[in-house]
């Protein structure tokens, strides 16, 4: 029987299933970090219970960790109570950390491919729902609670309900200044936030094929944003080579047999998704997002939708409620949106790659006077391959912070927030009320287009930045 | 856990689609390492201003909806981050049930992790419970019979079976699933065997 991508990656992991469908899945990999995984320790020293393969489960603090100079330690109580506590669980239990000073540290979703712990064919979870991102490299990845989080430590396997299949496939080439940040913006645009609620979505078409596993990473990132349990891309050459020889790939024979059952992860030709969503690249332009929703997508050049245009009631309330909080007026044009704030970096788009493009269009400029600007590099190996690069001087002389990695002010745990009423061009994943700090304007962009906003100083369009 | 049967509170609604788990429990909130304690930030930034003093139009700030165990919201509740920070704020504050046209997936789990009974039913019925709402009259949830019961009316939802059982007995998800151990074991070895690299 022809399967999708995903029955494949499920069925390969199927430890038991009930009559009704309540499957026991095995979890390959596990990843953890400082702020859902207290708890979890907690109730296995509570039960008297044992982590069954610590080797498969790896830790790093990244959502509360300062991202300024850090050798004088973590100054936020709380934050460093949580940070110390992962290392003393990581220590009890046998599990392997890479800890704030290691330079290998960064956000779990960067650092896990990054060191070849992600890896085609496998099913990885983490209690963060950025835990999609890995889908970029065909495993099944997803987040999960904190309970959750303990039963994997426990059994190494996790209760699940299979979800339907969903595909989205994105046709043709992109146009000049559209990154796969764009990309996954419209797709969320498209379907709604609730759009993929059930569903793990695979991506596919010409342009998912053309873009590198980086760009491919951000598409994935925010699958979750759509309400999908997780995003799907099919390996290819392109995912092999990345892997090769990096610190936890598999190596010599294994590498051998491992290339080998990859390269049988794609949906057969003619396996049935339950939905399927075609999207033509020609119809995406640089996007930002106007409202408190992710699916509040519009191009640059577009204006703040009219509510009253809006026929649905709920979703008409659910506007107004947004321009309020943005302090934005309908029909207004985007480009006059001014920003006070710029951060480029994010499990979204953190990753050198990222922040080669940003360097790219930035080179030679300054950022406008009256914006402050940062740069979180994802992990502690992007920010030293970026200085190597000189990328650090060009964000540098046009302004910008040049900081130590973390999760840093996508959810602004740390010191690193807006104050009220701050406006924020963000290379982000959520611009929910509140997210960056409370009453904080949250508009999400591309890399390219968080460098046009440092430029101009207002929401720009990165295809008049050269 | 503890065990959900039935369920008889006025209703609070707040009628807003995509309530997401920063709005439940905002980030400052998710630096304790104990699963307690949260009630009192429920809705944090809805519930208080900026100088930490009530917001007295909120509902969940007047009684009776104080003590509120069942919430109706509209579409979408919890969606965003995966924190179980959440159901454990909604726990703490005393609420045991959310009434929603749908919810985000990973919220809709952990619920059940945590004694919490999310239900499903269409737009059209929350409007008519939030009736019940408004004029501060209570309804009952009865979980065994997959009713809820207002006036002299009731109307029934869906439950996939195994999670209604787990609410009904609060039984331990990690106890179930390691008596299945040796299932586990028969799989790790058949995997040694073909994926020697995991």
């Amino acid at each position: 029987m022809s399967k999708t991508l995903y029955d494949k990656i499920w069925d390969d992991h199927l430890v038991h299933e009930d009559n009704d469908g309540t499957a026991l899945l095995y979890v390959d990999r596990h990843l953890v970090h400082e702020v859902t995984s207290p708890q979890a320790f907690e109730g296995l020293r509570i039960q008297g219970r044992q982590v069954r393969k610590p080797k498969l489960t790896l830790a790093v603090p990244d959502h509360n960790v300062p991202t300024t100079d850090r050798s004088k330690g973590i100054s936020d109580k709380q934050s460093k109570i949580q940070v110390d506590t992962l290392r003393d669980n990581c220590k009890e239990f046998g599990i392997n950390l890479f800890d704030v000073n290691d330079k290998r540290q960064g956000i779990v979703h960067i650092i896990g491919p990054e060191q070849g712990f992600t890896q085609p064919g496998t099913v990885i979870v983490c209690g963060d729902s950025h835990t999609a991102t890995h889908g970029a490299f065909g495993s099944l990845a997803f987040g999960i609670g904190t309970s959750e989080v303990e039963h994997v430590l426990a059994t190494q396997t996790l209760i699940q309900k299979k979800s339907k299949n969903f595909r989205v496939n994105v046709n043709g080439r992109l146009p000049t200044g559209v990154t796969s940040k764009d990309v996954i913006l419209k797709i969320i645009g498209t379907i709604g936030t609730a759009g993929g609620t059930g569903y793990v979505i695979e991506f596919a078409g010409e342009v998912i094929r053309n873009l590198s596993v980086e760009q491919r990473m951000t598409i994935c990132n925010m699958t979750i944003e759509a309400g999908a349990r997780a995003g799907l891309i099919a390996p290819d050459d392109k995912t092999i080579e990345y892997f090769k020889d990096r610190p936890m790939s598999p190596k010599g024979e294994n590498w051998t047999k491992a290339v080998a059952h990859w390269k049988k992860l794609f949906s057969d030709s003619d396996a049935k998704f339950d939905k399927e969503v075609n999207i033509d690249a020609k119809d995406i332009e640089p996007l930002v997002t106007w409202g408190t929703s992710p699916q509040d997508v519009s191009p640059i050049t577009g204006e703040v939708p009219d509510p009253e245009k809006e026929k649905d009631k709920d979703r008409r309330t659910a506007m107004y409620r947004s321009l309020e909080y943005m302090g934005l007026k309908p029909k207004m044009k985007i480009s006059d949106i001014k920003v006070d704030k710029i951060f480029i970096g994010s499990c979204t788009n953190g990753r050198i790659e990222d922040l080669r493009l940003a360097a790219k269009l930035l080179k030679g400029k300054k950022i406008a006077s009256d914006v402050s600007a940062m740069v979180v590099p994802g992990s502690g190996l992007v920010k030293k391959q970026a200085e190597e690069e000189g990328i650090d001087k060009v964000f540098k002389n046009a302004g910008f912070e040049w900081r130590e990695p973390g999760c840093s002010m996508c959810l602004g745990m740390n010191e690193d927030q807006l104050s009220s009423k701050e406006r924020c061009a963000s290379t982000s994943n959520r611009n929910f009320e509140g997210r960056q700090g409370r009453g904080g304007r949250t508009h999400l962009v591309s890399p390219g287009m968080a460098v046009a906003a440092a430029i101009k100083g207002y929401l720009a369009d990165v295809r008049e930045i050269n | 856990m503890e065990k959900f049967i039935k369920l008889k509170s006025i209703p609070a609604h707040i009628p807003l689609m995509n309530i997401d788990t920063d709005m439940i429990i905002p980030k400052q909130f998710l630096k304790t390492i104990k699963r307690t304690g949260l009630g009192k930030s429920l809705f944090y930034e809805m519930r208080y201003d900026e100088s930490g003093k009530l917001i007295e139009k909120f509902i969940l700030n007047n009684d009776p909806y104080s003590k509120s165990k069942i919430l109706l919201a509209g579409k979408n509740f919890g969606c965003g981050s995966s924190r179980e920070h959440a159901p454990w704020a909604l726990l703490d504050f005393g609420i045991r049930c959310v009434i929603s046209p749908s919810f985000a997936d990973i919220f809709y789990n952990n619920c059940f992790n945590n004694g919490i009974l999310p239900i499903i039913i269409d737009d059209k019925s929350i409007q008519e419970l939030s009736e019940y709402s408004k004029r501060k009259e209570e309804i009952e949830v009865d979980l065994n019979e997959q009713e809820i019961l207002y006036g002299n009316k009731k109307l029934t939802f869906d439950i996939e079976p195994a999670k209604k059982k787990r609410l009904l007995e609060g039984l331990d998800n990690i106890g179930l699933s390691l008596k299945k151990i040796p299932n586990i074991e028969k799989f790790e070895n058949s995997m040694n065997e073909t994926k020697p690299w995991i």
